[in-house]
């Protein structure tokens, strides 16, 4: 996302960031929203139904998990940000695999979210 | 006959943003470039067009008298006093969207095409019949939108609409700019708008108090103040329609000294 001098400014003196960016913000939420004709709903039984899926095969953070639609240039893309747990020596928790072979054509985007 | 006539709907979803001032400085402007160009009044339930153009009291013949065969097309149309390339197909009675169907949109318009380089249709708003209506008659189209939250949403949804009916090419008016207001940037800029909405920007169009003076008086800006900043804006998007290479207008040269060079400074982009 573009900052402006501005904008730096602003959050260095962490005063309220212009209107402009504000209205930005939220117009690309309300529009990923507009262009897809998911209801909230609907994105939520999602969330919870792909967050199941992968929890099978490794463990994640379920409160953390969030899949959200970002949208640009007319194309709006379904992200899911799914923080897999670590053990303590730092591996990636897997669980014991059990019958792999349907749902490994899920599709799931784990993509970071952070701008 | 006009061949290859240009056929565009003017819309925009969010009422009240600036079709019909729009398209009445189009068709001047166009009208002085040598095109001959018809201005369709596609608003049935609240008509505006004929107002805006000072022809309102010239009206004998609608678009309704002449689809029910009452008249002939050239009866109803309204030649514009000073511009004789510009005609108005007046709106019929708003009783006309009971019945009015895309096929009888199709109609009207397939009868000015054969005598103008030029239609413009002015769109209602909304995306109901009325919109959906003149949408089916049109091959290209403008979709006119204010740097604002509700104008732009609303300008998606169309967009979307025109692109699944394949209406190409779609291009944006960014209407009632405040260059002061957008370096500040307490209003969304023209590349939000512009990146938002994905579209190739027609051009922009200044906030203008002169617009409601002209409308008062059923002279477009572009017939008789075309110094005013609006009605520059208006003649470059009827240049770049003929595809005249046209720069932008930067809103923010617009405002000028030590406070916008300041201005300028604070909308660098850093990330
Ligand atoms: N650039 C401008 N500067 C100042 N005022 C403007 C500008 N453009 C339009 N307006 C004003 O905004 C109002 C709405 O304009 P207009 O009737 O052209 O919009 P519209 O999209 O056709 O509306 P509707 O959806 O009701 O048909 C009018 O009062 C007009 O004078
Ligand atoms: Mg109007």
């Amino acid at each position: 996302m573009a900052m402006t001098l501005r904008d730096i400014i602003n959050k260095l003196l962490r005063r309220q960031p212009a209107s402009a960016s504000t209205a930005r913000e939220r117009l690309q939420l309300v529009l990923a929203h507009d262009r897809s004709d998911l209801s909230t709903e609907l994105l939520d039984q999602m969330r919870r139904e792909i967050l199941e899926v992968v929890a099978k095969y490794v463990e994640i953070d379920v409160d953390e998990g969030a899949v959200s639609l970002e949208t640009e240039d007319r194309m709006t893309a379904l992200v899911a940000n799914l923080p897999i747990k670590r053990t303590m020596t730092g591996q990636i928790k897997l669980k014991e695999h059990k019958d792999q072979s349907e749902e490994n054509s899920q599709e799931t985007e784990g993509k970071d979210q952070n701008y | 006959m006009a061949t290859d006539t240009r056929v565009i709907l003017i819309c925009s979803g969010k009422g009240g943003v600036g079709k019909t001032t729009l398209t009445a400085n189009l068709g001047i402007s166009l009208a002085r470039q040598g095109l001959t160009t018809a201005v369709l009044d596609a608003d049935f339930g609240l008509r505006n067009l004929d107002l805006l153009l000072g022809l309102e009291n010239r009206i004998v013949y609608t678009a309704q008298e002449v689809l029910e065969e009452e008249c002939r097309l050239d009866q109803a149309l309204v030649k514009h006093k000073q511009e004789s390339n510009l005609s108005l197909l007046p709106a019929g009675n708003p009783r006309m969207l009971d019945w009015l169907k895309p096929d009888d949109m199709k109609r009207i318009v397939d009868m000015l095409k054969e005598h103008f380089n030029y239609v413009l249709i002015d769109c209602p708003a909304g995306v109901e019949d009325g919109f959906k209506n003149a949408m089916s008659a049109s091959q290209e189209a403008i979709v006119v939108t204010n740097p604002e939250v509700s104008a732009v949403r609303d300008a998606d949804r169309v967009i979307g609409l025109l692109n699944t009916n394949a209406i190409k090419p779609v291009q944006l008016v960014l209407n009632r700019v405040r260059p002061k207001m957008m370096a500040n940037q307490e209003m969304l800029s023209i590349d939000d708008v512009t990146d938002i909405l994905a579209l190739p920007l027609l051009g922009l169009v200044l906030e203008d108090e002169q617009v409601i003076v002209s409308t008062n008086r059923g002279e477009p800006l572009t017939l008789n103040s075309v110094n005013s900043p609006a009605a520059k804006c208006y003649l470059n998007i009827a240049k770049r329609l003929q595809g005249e290479n046209i720069p932008l207008i930067d809103p923010a040269e617009e405002s000028s000294g030590l406070g916008a060079k300041f201005r300028r400074l604070m909308q660098t982009k850093i990330f």
